[in-house]
């Protein structure tokens, strides 16, 4: 039994147990999924400084912060109680440009060779970890939102502008990941 | 106590989001180098499903189980959602994780993964600071 779950969940699975995730906070709280305003709120009980942007009452969504820390536990157990240490099977292409840069399908989903602690160190971890983590801060609250926001709630709702932000996250990403990247990972 | 319910769907929400291996850097890539249909079936799948949850509620007005009608704030467009989405769309791809990933990424033991959240914290706290002199 325990077996079932520690092999990778297929697509059909995870994506409609997602998709469920927007009735079932809407019907039990009436709460919008989402995940990006939690970095506002932190900014707002942390760090508000004289910004208007950071000046309202933060801990009427501090349900949205509760939800965060049990996205990270979840990730804790799915790890240690439902884990099968197998490395990630990846596309024969990906592996072959990614070995160029020393770069190796891992057990872990977060490959150290990039994202270890050591990398802080090096130009190139500095850039994706602390660049990246600004652009993903400063994006997704410049469009209101992040894949959770608009790409799942956003069009379950039917909301246009929701569609042209997904678009927009697609276009950035496809940007980045065929063209930019390879000159960062050459770092 | 009332708290308790978000917690267990964030931890729901967290061990998808690792088994389906969608916080896993290299599937990031796959996606955006079109090599796989995962993460496509995954987003298109929980919309579908999102989509036809909405339509039920909103056509049947079910109500939630306090007896409240269910509010879906609008989604009003402004100029953001290029310009920011662009951006955020370039830091998905290098992070390999986009907000919630980014959370259950730093749960599975990835220690490195606080530095990117403290960073995306900074870079939310940089449009706060500059939003006035931003387009919209």
């Amino acid at each position: 039994m325990i077996a079932f779950f520690q092999q990778p969940w297929p697509w059909y699975v995870a994506g409609p147990l997602i998709g469920l995730l927007v009735p079932a906070l809407l019907l039990t709280s009436n709460k919008t999924f989402g995940i990006s305003s939690n970095f506002r709120h932190i900014c707002a009980a942390c760090a508000p400084g004289n910004i208007p942007f950071f000046k309202y009452n933060w801990k009427q969504e501090s349900w949205n912060l509760i939800f965060a820390l049990g996205i990270l536990a979840g990730g804790w157990i799915a790890v240690s109680l439902l884990g099968n240490g197998q490395p990630a099977s990846i596309h024969p292409n990906l592996a072959a440009d990614l070995a160029v840069y020393g770069i190796h399908p891992e057990t872990a989903m977060v490959p150290s060779s990039l994202f270890g602690i050591d990398q802080l160190f090096t130009l190139r971890g500095l850039i994706l970890m602390v660049g990246g983590g600004l652009l993903v801060g400063f994006g997704t609250r410049y469009a209101g939102g992040c894949t959770s926001g608009h790409s799942i709630m956003g069009l379950s709702s039917l909301q246009w502008p929701s569609l042209v932000a997904t678009m927009a996250f697609m276009a950035g990403g496809f940007l980045m990941a065929n063209f930019i990247l390879p000159h960062l990972l050459a770092l | 106590m009332k708290y308790l319910k978000y917690l267990l769907f964030g931890i729901l929400f967290g061990i998808i989001l690792v088994k389906a291996e969608m916080i896993s850097w290299f599937r990031i890539q796959e996606m955006f180098r079109l090599e796989s249909f995962h993460m496509y079936g995954i987003i298109g799948s929980a919309v579908f499903t999102g989509i036809l949850s909405v339509w039920l509620i909103r056509r049947f007005n079910i109500k939630t189980i306090h007896g409240e009608t269910v509010v879906i704030p609008e989604k009003k467009f402004n100029k953001g959602q290029i310009y920011g989405g662009l951006l955020f769309g370039l830091g998905w791809a290098m992070t390999g994780a986009c907000p919630g990933p980014l959370f259950a990424q730093a749960g599975t033991g990835a220690a490195a993964v606080i530095v990117t959240i403290l960073s995306a914290i900074a870079g939310t706290w940089l449009y706060g600071r500059f939003r006035e002199k931003l387009p919209h």
